[in-house]
């Protein structure tokens, strides 16, 4: 690294590229995958000790995410929403990851349509549940 | 690994002789977190309520605690073989290793965490 000679020219990078579909649920796969190892781990803990420690310490997870009624708080929609939205993303993407892993889907057009069908999956996804829990 | 033959030494290994499980368990917990995410997400909002009896209740099920435990162990090692990849990508000099470290500990602390939690509850049975 510190040996490297600033004369010599660099492989074009993202300043470069069009953005495209690919580009960009490619980068979501990764933001998606670190959001839900640390903020979606720290919450799974917390919520798992929080049952193990009994009521009170449930009702103080509880309080953090809801109003006084019982119902969710901005705080609980963002980081509910947020993170159902995240898993469902990166789930999409990790599944076009094993198609792609078995040497299929590398045509342009069939690629462009892959990667936006993981959005519109994910998006979709995200809805239902949220439109289940909602009905329930 | 191979025949003995220096080809047959070599092939698959690469220069650091090492490096293919880090990509096939990868894609075996990524199988596996599908399944074991749509369950929980399936489960979770099929749940009566919310409140702390309710979610007790259904944590110390042997049906959701087994899984549980599965996910937890699949999910936590398919996320530190993913943030290593991410750390290998945009650290390049010695910090690179105390990141790794990190990742290891958070990794390890937190499993650790949950799983006990999870078996606290399951053995301890019925709240009352």
């Amino acid at each position: 690294m510190a040996s490297r000679n600033p004369a010599r020219p660099l492989s074009p990078h993202l300043q470069i590229y069009k953005w495209g579909p690919h580009m960009l649920v490619s980068i979501l796969h990764r933001a998606t995958g670190s959001g839900m190892a640390t903020v979606g781990t720290g919450l799974l803990v917390w919520w798992l000790a929080a049952i193990a420690g009994g009521a009170e310490s449930y009702a103080t997870f509880i309080e953090f995410f809801t109003t006084d009624t019982g119902a969710l708080n901005i705080l609980g929609y963002v980081i509910g929403i947020g993170l159902t939205l995240s898993l469902f993303q990166h789930m999409m993407t990790g599944i076009r990851h094993l198609v792609l892993d078995t040497g299929a889907g590398y045509e342009l057009k069939r690629n462009k349509m892959g990667a936006l069908a993981t959005m519109v999956a994910s998006v979709t996804l995200t809805l239902v549940f949220w439109l289940y829990l909602g009905i329930k | 690994m191979g025949t003995g033959t220096p080809l047959g030494r070599v092939r698959g290994l690469g220069s650091a002789k090492e490096g293919a499980h880090h990509w096939w368990h990868q894609r075996l917990t990524a199988a596996a977190n599908i399944l074991l995410m749509l369950w929980l997400m399936i489960s979770v909002a099929r749940m009566p309520g919310y409140d702390y009896g309710a979610v007790r209740l259904w944590l110390q099920s042997a049906w959701v605690a087994v899984p549980m435990i599965l996910l937890i162990v699949s999910v936590f090692y398919h996320f530190r073989l993913g943030l290593q990849v991410v750390i290998e990508d945009y650290q390049h000099d010695e910090t690179r290793v105390v990141w790794m470290i990190v990742l290891n500990l958070f990794t390890v602390a937190t499993a650790g965490i949950a799983l006990f939690a999870i078996l606290k509850v399951a053995f301890t049975g019925a709240p009352a």
